[in-house]
C-alpha cells in the first residue's frame, strides 16, 4: 500500500458567498499520477489554488496535511519549498525574464545544463529559447511548456498540473506527457486537474468531482466511463448545491 | 592627482571592465573636462575640446559608412565632487550606420552634476543606437540632467537605451526631444530603479512628422523607500500613417511614489497613436508563480522587477 504524499481533510471554501469546495476529502499517494476529472465549475482549479495556497484560497475550513504536517497555515513559498509546487493552467508572463533565470529559480542549482534538458524534454529548442525572455512574445503553448520546464528543474515531490492540455496543439500535448512521465521517473508524484479524457486516461487513479464535493475514485477506467456518461452529458454543472441530487 | 592611464583604468574597473585594447574598436575616454584617451577607426571622426568644467564634442559618421563595433565613450568623475558638462554633437550622413555605448561613472559620488546636452542629426537611412548607462555611487550623491535632441531624417532609425548598473540614482532628470520624417523609426527606452530618496524625472517628446514614422517610447521604473518618480511621455503624431505607442510600467514598494503621464496627440485622421501606464506593486499573479517554485516574496518580487528593468535589446 502506497502513503499518503497528499492528504485533503474535510476542506470547505466559499468564494463570494457561493460554496466552491464542500467538505472535500481525498488521499493522494506518493509516486503515483492521479487524475481529478469533473466539468467545468466543478471545483477543480479551486482544489489546485487552495492546495498551493493561494491568495484568497485560504479562508477554509479543514486541514491540508503533506507528508503527515498540517500546511494548512503555510504561505505558497513555504508550501514549495516542502516540495510541492503548481503548473498553472494560463501562466503568467514577466516582461524581460531572461528564460534560464526563470526555469531555474526554483532548481536545486543553477547549472545552465539543467535548465537546458528541462527545456528539450518539453520539446523546446534551447538554441532557440534560452536567449528569450519569458514574456508575451511567447504562445500560450510555449508559454505552458516553459512552466512545465521549470518544474521539471525543481524536481518536486508533489506536482499539480492544472488542465494541462488547455492550449496545447496534439503534437505538444505529447510532449507535456513525455514530460509528465519524465517527472514521474525522477521520483514526483502528479496530480492532474484536467475535464480531458485524453489527460485522464495518463493517470493511475482518478477522482470525480461535482459541485466541490468527491463523489466517487478508483481506476481511471471506472471513473472515465461514469465522467463520460454521466457527467459530460449532466446539466448540473454550476446550479447551486442545494439543488443537485446526487442520487441521479 | 592620478595620471591620465590611471584614471582610464579607475573608470572601466568601476564598471567592471577593462581598458579596451582591440584595435577595431573605437572608445573615448573623458574624465571632467579632460579627454584621457581616444582611439578611432576609419570613417568616424571625433573632434573635443576642453572647456573649463567639461568638453565639447563632435561626432561624425560619412556617408555610407558603417562602424562595424559599437563606438565606447566613457565619460566620468573619480572624486567625490565636481560638475562635468559634455556638449555633444552627433551626426550620421545619409546611409551611415554606428552604435555607441556610452559608460557614465560616478563610483564615489557625494555631490557631482552631470550635464549633457546633446543633438543628434540622422541623414536619410542612417541607422543609431545608443545605450547610456551609468554607474553611480550608493550616497545618492550624482545629479544627472541629460538634455537630447534627436532629428531622424527620411528612413533613418534610431534607439536610446538608458540604464543604471549599480549604486544610487540620486537625482535624474532627462528630457529628450525627437522630431522623426517620414518612415523613420524612433524606439527611445528608459529603465530605472530608484530607492532612499532618489528623485525621477523623466521626460521623453517626440513629433511623429513625416508619412508612416513610428515612435516607441518605452519607461520600466521601480521605485522603494521614499524614492520617487515623474514620467511625462508625449507622442504626436502629425502626418499620415504615423504610427506610435507609449508604454509606461512603474513598480512602487515601501513609501515609494510614482506617477505617469502619458500624452498622445494626433492631428492627422490616419495616423494612430496608442498609450499604456500601469502604476502598481507587483503583479499578484507573477509574485505566485514564482512563490510556488519557492522563492520568497521579497526574492519574488526582486525577479520580477529585475525582468523589468532588464536590457532588451
Amino acid at each position: 500500500m502506497a502513503e499518503s504524499i497528499l492528504e485533503v481533510r474535510d476542506v470547505t471554501l466559499e468564494l463570494g458567498g457561493k460554496r466552491i469546495l464542500d467538505g472535500l476529502s481525498l488521499d493522494v499517494w506518493e509516486g503515483h499520477v492521479h487524475a481529478i476529472v469533473g466539468p467545468n465549475g466543478a471545483g477543480k482549479s479551486t482544489l489546485a489554488s487552495t492546495v498551493m495556497g493561494l491568495g484568497g484560497y485560504r479562508e477554509h475550513t479543514g486541514s491540508i496535511l503533506f507528508r503527515g504536517e498540517d500546511i494548512t497555515e503555510l504561505s505558497v513559498d513555504e508550501r514549495a519549498r516542502k516540495g510541492i509546487t503548481l503548473a498553472w493552467q494560463e501562466p503568467a508572463r514577466f516582461e524581460g525574464l531572461a528564460m534560464e533565470r526563470f526555469i531555474l529559480s526554483g532548481a536545486p542549482d543553477r547549472d545552465p545544463k539543467r535548465a537546458a534538458s528541462a527545456l528539450e524534454t518539453v520539446g523546446l529548442d534551447p538554441d532557440r529559447y534560452m536567449g528569450r525572455a519569458v514574456d508575451q512574445t511567447l504562445s500560450g503553448g510555449e508559454r505552458k511548456r516553459v512552466e512545465l520546464a521549470s518544474i521539471l528543474a525543481m524536481e518536486p515531490d508533489l506536482v499539480i498540473m492544472d488542465e494541462p492540455d488547455s492550449g496545447i496543439d496534439v503534437e505538444a500535448l505529447e510532449r507535456i506527457f513525455e514530460a509528465m512521465r519524465s517527472l514521474r521517473e525522477k521520483g514526483s508524484t502528479v496530480l492532474l486537474i484536467t475535464h480531458s479524457m485524453t489527460v485522464l486516461e495518463q493517470a493511475d487513479h482518478a477522482f470525480l468531482i461535482c459541485c466541490g464535493r468527491i463523489l466517487d475514485k478508483g481506476s481511471v477506467e471506472k471513473i472515465s466511463e461514469f465522467f463520460g456518461e454521466k457527467c459530460i452529458p449532466c446539466d448540473h454543472q454550476n446550479v447551486p448545491d442545494e439543488e443537485v441530487d446526487f442520487d441521479e | 592627482m592620478s595620471s591620465s592611464q590611471e584614471l582610464v583604468e579607475m573608470m572601466y574597473a568601476s564598471l567592471g571592465e577593462s581598458c579596451i585594447t582591440s584595435p577595431d574598436v573605437a572608445h573615448v575616454e573623458i574624465h571632467g573636462n579632460e579627454v584621457l584617451g581616444m582611439h578611432l577607426v576609419p570613417g568616424l571622426e571625433v573632434e573635443a575640446e576642453e572647456l573649463e568644467d567639461g568638453i565639447s564634442a563632435t561626432v561624425r559618421v560619412r556617408e555610407g559608412v558603417q562602424i562595424e563595433k559599437p563606438v565606447n565613450m566613457c565619460f566620468g568623475l573619480i572624486p567625490e565632487s565636481g560638475v562635468q558638462r559634455i556638449r555633444m554633437g552627433v551626426e550620421l550622413e545619409d546611409g551611415a550606420r554606428a552604435a555607441v555605448v556610452s559608460s557614465c561613472t560616478f563610483p564615489n559620488a557625494v555631490e557631482v552634476l552631470h550635464e549633457m546636452e546633446a543633438e543628434i542629426r540622422l541623414g536619410r537611412s542612417a541607422e543609431y543606437i545608443y545605450l547610456e548607462r551609468h554607474v553611480h555611487s550608493d550616497q545618492g550623491g550624482v545629479k544627472v540632467v541629460p538634455r537630447t535632441k534627436v532629428l531622424l531624417g527620411e528612413d533613418a532609425y534610431f534607439r536610446s537605451d538608458f540604464e543604471m548598473l549599480r549604486g544610487r540614482v540620486g537625482v535624474l532628470d532627462i528630457e529628450y526631444a525627437a522630431e522623426c520624417a517620414a518612415r523613420s523609426v524612433l524606439e527611445m527606452n528608459a529603465r530605472v530603479s530608484g530607492r532612499g530618496d532618489d528623485r525621477i524625472d523623466i521626460h521623453e517628446k517626440a513629433i511623429l512628422a513625416g508619412e508612416r514614422a513610428r515612435g516607441v517610447l518605452t519607461t520600466n521604473i521601480a521605485v522603494r523607500d521614499r524614492a520617487r518618480a515623474d514620467i511625462r511621455n508625449t507622442l504626436r503624431a502629425e502626418a499620415p500613417y504615423a504610427r506610435g505607442h507609449v508604454d509606461c510600467k512603474e513598480i512602487i514598494r515601501d513609501q515609494g511614489q510614482a506617477r505617469a503621464v502619458p500624452i498622445v496627440e494626433v492631428v492627422d485622421p490616419r495616423a494612430h497613436v496608442t498609450h499604456e501606464a500601469a502604476i502598481g506593486s507587483v503583479d499578484s499573479k507573477q509574485l505566485e508563480t514564482l512563490m510556488a517554485h519557492g522563492l520568497d516574496e521579497d526574492a519574488a518580487t526582486d525577479m520580477i522587477i529585475e525582468g523589468l528593468l532588464s536590457p532588451q535589446y
